[in-house]
């Protein structure tokens, strides 16, 4: 690693741990929320962004994950980091059983499932029979950890560095799966089926993989926001949770790493703001600004500032070095 | 037996609503390969604007009339003005612009009607609530068979006899070889879109005084005919209409005596997932094999 390396990780660790000591109270948690929809929609494009197979019910294994964690702390009080692993493979299974037969096939068949599931979802939490474990249209009360005492910490700052350490582990995580071979085969299958399949690559078994990992990844974000919000009810994870992910991940810009945070800022912040002027905003807004990322910028804000980059760079006199590259290039 | 006959028929009735919504998504689907998420929150953005009309006193039947036609109109001007400028058909964007669509109309509905739950008048309640063929069914649940019945009548000779019906199914199976012989492909699946929407308006004002008006009031049922396409088979418009229909009457045996009421959706998930695993073509529809 190179000492500008370690000095943009350095810089980037500072920056993610100044609010817990620069800000409080709401915006504390609002940022703190922030971070666990980045880590959801960061699974969310894995499968959607990355290998192309739209899924319209990440909801569904924010709630399975959510519930994992908080039927595990408040009936066995297990402590909230043993949760996470096991919220995530809980997400991981369901996501694999629903998954198999829809992606299979081609087409727009996982939406559909992924859809219905995200549907069922909270009318399966409210049902009778399972009211033992997640306490009906109660819901469950999930009572936070609290900072060490060798840790001079509130509980607020504690939740948020504690989530941004996961978040940074899971995007280090997905950084590093997103490259190479598995990244290659992932994009193939969503770019040209036909042709991965040509190349050797097991269609069904890559799509499978990555459609488990990507519920995994959700199912921790649930997970985290069941011990943050310190409650879970089946009423917090409707279908609409679902379409707010998918929502960000289109807007942030699909298949980008840094697009998955903008994405997340997008959906923590802007229906609050919609939502001050008008009950129906939020809808008209993600539903207006869907519709015209798909047309006008398909990368996304991730791409759109990409290309603004990209023109600021492009339009700066040119250093010495890079003068001289062009010069050689020139020469050749 | 007379309750499982009962349940039976009810579910037939609200099967045909399915059907119809059903039938709506195959005929987008088989024109333009595009699953349509917002036909359910379209048909109850028609429901709306009848409701409107009656609310104003215009007699039911012209109400419906009008409805359809701004329904039809609606369909095609949001194929010509949106989906046919999709340039970069990924499945995203496929996806997307129709969760869109989903989106605004829903939060439209809302907007210009209010979110309260509203009743909707049923013309085929003359006196008190009146149950026919011996009590098995109530007299808005045989009309609303009926109407949809005559509906599907109508589009299926529609389809079967008439030169533009004949052009339609040209254009959706064969776009190329249809734009040789002269049939203007990017209009006729304009007039799908607009088709689909209002047959999603008669499903919508037909199953409105079952299930009340209110923006989702469609959130549900668009599973079910989901399930009900997908168990007759996504490219076959019969299909989907059988499937409609057994649905229907899944969903109420089901939650009468399997799940019981408050886990009905759930069934439409299971329907969906038990037809990917057994037969992913559906019942009557065609194994597509791809040509390299």
């Amino acid at each position: 690693m190179t000492a500008r390396r370690i000095l943009a990780l350095l810089l980037a660790v500072a920056v993610l741990v100044a609010p817990a000591f620069l800000t409080s109270g709401y915006v504390l948690f609002q940022l703190t929320s922030t971070a666990i929809y980045a880590i959801a929609i960061l699974g969310l494009d894995i499968v959607t962004g990355y290998t192309g197979q739209v899924s319209l019910g990440h909801g569904a294994f924010y709630a399975i994950g959510a519930y994992a964690t908080a039927i595990l702390m408040a009936n066995f009080d297990w402590p909230f980091w043993a949760t996470l692993p096991v919220a995530g493979g809980a997400s991981a299974l369901v996501g694999f059983l629903i998954g198999f037969p829809a992606l299979r096939l081609s087409g727009p068949y996982l939406a559909l499932v992924t859809l219905a599931l995200a549907t069922a979802v909270p009318q399966i939490l409210r049902a009778k029979a399972l009211e033992a474990w997640t306490g009906g249209v109660q819901g469950i009360v999930v009572t936070p950890p609290s900072a060490p005492s060798f840790l001079p910490l509130s509980q607020d700052q504690y939740l948020y560095l504690c989530t941004i350490v996961v978040a940074f582990v899971l995007y280090l995580l997905a950084d590093n799966m997103l490259r190479g071979r598995q990244r290659r085969a992932m994009i193939a299958i969503r770019d040209h089926a036909l042709a991965a399949e040509a190349a050797g690559i097991d269609i069904a078994r890559v799509k499978t993989r990555a459609f488990a990992v990507s519920a995994f990844f959700t199912g921790i974000a649930g997970a985290l926001s069941a011990i943050v919000v310190q409650f879970v009810a089946p009423d917090s994870f409707s279908v609409t949770l679902s379409i707010a992910l998918f929502v960000g991940l289109v807007v942030g810009g699909a298949a980008s790493l840094p697009g998955t945070v903008i994405g997340a800022l997008f959906v923590q912040f802007i229906p609050n703001i919609a939502e001050a002027a008008n009950k129906s905003a939020p809808g008209v807004v993600y539903g207006a600004l869907l519709v015209a990322s798909l047309y006008l910028m398909p990368s996304g804000g991730a791409g759109a500032l990409r290309h603004l980059l990209h023109r600021i760079r492009s339009h700066r006199p040119p250093t010495t070095e890079t003068a001289k590259q062009g010069a050689t290039i020139h020469v050749e | 037996m007379n309750g499982f006959l009962h349940q039976v028929f009810s579910g037939l009735a609200t099967g045909g609503v399915y059907a119809s919504l059903a039938l709506s998504l195959v005929m987008v689907y088989r024109a333009t390969h595009l699953l349509n998420f917002a036909q359910g929150e379209m048909a109850t953005f028609s429901t709306y604007i009848a409701l409107t009309l009656t609310q104003a006193h215009v007699p039911y039947w012209i109400a419906f009339a009008i409805t359809v036609l701004l329904s039809f109109a609606l369909g095609i001007a949001l194929e010509r003005l949106l989906l046919r400028r999709m340039t970069h058909h990924t499945a995203l964007a496929a996806v997307g612009v129709t969760i869109g669509l989903l989106l605004i109309f829903n939060a439209l509905s809302g907007w210009l009607f209010g979110y309260t739950v509203k009743e909707f008048p049923s013309p085929f309640e003359g006196g008190g609530n009146g149950a026919v063929l011996g009590g098995l069914m109530s007299a808005h649940e045989l009309g609303m068979v009926g109407v949809t019945l005559a509906v599907l009548a109508v589009v299926y000779a529609f389809f079967r006899f008439t030169p533009l019906g004949l052009a339609m199914r040209a254009a959706a199976g064969n776009p190329e070889s249809s734009r040789l012989v002269g049939i203007r492909v990017g209009w006729m699946l304009a007039l799908g879109w607009g088709l689909a929407a209002a047959l999603g308006a008669v499903g919508g004002i037909m199953v409105a005084p079952v299930v009340f008006l209110d923006p989702n009031m469609m959130s549900g049922v668009l599973l079910y005919a989901f399930a009900g396409a997908l168990l007759g088979g996504v490219d076959n418009p019969a299909g989907a209409v059988v499937g409609g229909f057994a649905v229907g009457v899944i969903e109420n045996l089901g939650g009468a005596y399997v799940v019981g009421t408050d886990l009905k959706l759930t069934m439409a998930l299971v329907i969906i997932v038990a037809v990917l695993v057994l037969r992913p073509a559906g019942l009557f529809g065609r194994v597509v094999v791809a040509r390299v």
